[in-house]
């Protein structure tokens, strides 16, 4: 792959040469503002120069196969290949890594589908062996290709809207224990924690229609909990309820049946595939209903810093596809995430442009057209003693699940639900009032506390849990120095 | 019961000061000043009635809580809520909305069950005051001029 070439071999002679000398490698590049580019962390064979390697990639998430074949001249071949117009080591690494940097031309993708945009950008190249190791970190995906998909079924405005809640952070659980309940003892935790003051309850990801409980029964006693604790409040409640199956006929069976309830929300989960995602967002906008997405899978490919797809390519992918809600991290929870990655990640879902930002893991400018921003999900490990840092690090327009932060409390669920409803109110409250909530959080919760022996009794509880481990996934917070010009 | 609409409806009642910091709140982000009043307390009821035109230019949140309390002397016994609308671009929707009156007794809501096919149950929700006509629903005497303010 990286052997030397004949100085003067021809091009077209039938044969093994490298990508570079097919047209893969092109320094002189400059991207048009058509271009889909990627962004590569790649580490090289030893053999291997880093050029090699991105042009490599370049080809074979494009045109190339191993060897010349002739008929590419039968095309306007230069059009069709992925150019790999620079690549950068990145300081500090060893295995030395390198950033390669890639266009495409908006030919090769076909309109509104992620699908085809990967199969091409991850199709081949992960198991490349010229390659150690491989990661696509950052893609922007161009205006003209942004606006060949509708997006969100909803987006963060018109739910707001649908639910008649503004100003702070949704609030949800998911039901525990997530596997065993049956149907009737499930709706009598999601009774009560949506009359203890949550908006949203939960099916976990793993929950489908197990013989202990089964989708129809589910919903059924679901609908009734979230009918009568909207009766006990005055307030619109939801329930999502996981319609994720073994193929379409039987999802869109479930989601009908959702619908026929009345229910305002149902979920799927990321292991559905990308085709089924989009299956169930245009079901979804046609239907008038919320749609969560569990990322249920996602961290087999996006944790480790050296390989797979990172979160925020994720997570554009999804904007495209359209989904209401998607989990996106906590920072301060029991899950993997570093904060500014993470809020990297939400500004992607939520924000109608990025700019280019190593800060928060932004390669390039990405604007989003006034496309319907996503709602991100943060869940696991989460409570209301946390809710100034909750604030802090994630804003308003965000879903805060607590599951066991709910349903663990002493005194019940309701009172559970009561406390993080409480303890997200105070703190908006403070904020408003321009009050350094951050600094003076635990004061302010222990305040709203006085009134409140829930919120009391769950900082008790609660109050000094954190989950401080170093992340996996870190930024690289400098950009890479440009070389390889 | 206690209607929980709203932002900030599981906190004790705000004071007049405690308004008063929301709505400039609201005023530093370059939002605008609404106040809706209603005696529907349907979570399904999206219009309230408008008290005057939303305040697109307010400046101070003085004239914002005079208002209030000019709502809440006209409408002692209904539902008041103060509504921030961010109009820029990208947004163009609430940007906090919170109650700042409600009637002295809040009788609650009923939920009806109308039996359906296999098992399924059609769900309505009504609440108890809209038994009775516009203005008669909360405490007597309490409705004023419905139209003039």
């Amino acid at each position: 792959m990286a052997g030397t070439v004949e100085k003067e071999r021809p091009r077209w002679l039938a044969g093994v040469i490298p990508y570079k000398t097919m047209g893969y490698w092109r320094p002189d590049y400059e991207p048009e503002e058509t271009d889909v580019i990627a962004a590569f962390r790649l580490i090289p064979q030893d053999m291997v120069d880093p050029e090699e390697a991105g042009a490599a990639v370049a080809g074979e998430s494009s045109t190339a196969t191993w060897t010349v074949v002739w008929t590419d001249r039968l095309t306007a071949h230069e059009n069709y290949q992925g150019k790999c117009y620079r690549v950068d080591p990145v300081p500090n690494t060893n295995p030395q890594q390198y950033i390669a940097y890639i266009a495409y031309k908006l030919d090769l993708f076909e309109e509104g589908s992620v699908p085809n945009l990967t199969s091409s950008i991850i199709g081949n190249v992960f198991g490349f062996k010229a390659l150690k190791a491989l990661r696509l970190e950052d893609m922007r995906i161009p205006t003209q290709y942004v606006k060949t998909f509708q997006g969100p079924p909803h987006g963060i405005i018109n739910e707001r809207e649908m639910i008649n809640k503004y100003g702070r952070p949704l609030l949800g659980a998911t039901i525990k224990p997530k596997l065993g309940l049956s149907p009737r003892n499930y709706g009598r935790v999601v009774y009560e924690a949506l009359r203890g003051g949550l908006d949203f309850t939960k099916d976990d990801e793993n929950i489908n229609s197990q013989p202990f409980n089964r989708w129809r029964e589910r919903y059924l006693y679901c609908i009734e909990a979230t009918k009568r604790a909207e009766e006990m409040t005055g307030e619109m409640k939801g329930h999502y309820v996981n319609v994720t199956a073994a193929n379409m006929e039987e999802m869109y069976k479930r989601a009908e049946f959702a619908k026929e309830t009345g229910s305002c929300i149902i979920m799927i989960d990321l292991t559905i595939g990308f085709t089924a995602m989009g299956s169930m967002s245009k079901w979804a906008r046609d239907n008038t209903m919320l749609l969560h997405l569990h990322r249920a899978g996602h961290a087999t490919y996006t944790r480790q810093k050296t390989h797979g797809v990172n979160f925020r390519v994720l997570s554009t992918w999804c904007r495209l596809i359209g989904v209401d809600h998607i989990h996106a991290g906590t920072v301060v929870g029991k899950l993997e995430g570093d904060p500014k990655a993470i809020r990297g990640y939400y500004d992607r879902l939520r924000e109608d442009f990025n700019p280019k930002d190593p800060e928060r893991g932004f390669y390039f400018d990405q604007d989003w057209c006034h496309m319907p921003g996503i709602m991100p999900v943060a869940s696991g490990g989460i409570h209301a003693g946390q809710m100034h840092q909750l604030l802090h690090y994630l804003g308003e327009d965000v879903v805060l699940q607590f599951g066991g932060g709910t349903i663990g409390h002493p005194m019940g669920v309701a009172a559970g639900a009561e406390a993080n409803r409480l303890a997200t109110e105070a703190m908006i409250q403070a904020r408003n009032e321009g009050r350094d909530y951050m600094k003076e959080g635990p004061d302010i919760l222990k305040k709203a506390a006085k009134h409140s022996a829930a919120l009391a009794s769950a900082l008790d509880v609660w109050g000094d849990i954190t989950f401080d481990f170093q992340s996996t996934d870190t930024l690289d917070t400098v950009e890479t120095p440009t070389a390889s010009r | 019961m206690h209607v929980t609409q709203g932002t900030f409806s599981y906190l004790p009642a705000l004071s007049d000061d405690e308004i008063r910091a929301q709505i400039q709140y609201g005023i530093d982000q370059g939002w605008a000043v609404a106040i809706e009043f209603t005696d529907d307390i349907h979570p399904r009821n999206v219009y309230w009635e408008m008290w005057g035109f939303p305040d697109f230019d307010a400046k101070d949140s003085a004239a914002g809580l005079f208002e209030v309390n000019r709502c809440r002397e006209a409408y002692p016994n209904q539902y008041i809520r103060v509504t921030l609308y961010n109009p820029k671009l990208t947004k163009q929707t609430i940007g906090l909305q919170f109650i700042v009156n409600r009637p002295g007794n809040e009788p609650g809501y009923r939920l009806d069950r109308q039996e359906s096919n296999d098992r399924v149950i059609r769900y309505t929700l009504v609440p108890y005051a809209n038994e009775k006509p516009h203005g008669d629903r909360y405490a007597e005497g309490a409705y004023g001029d419905y139209h003039g303010n």
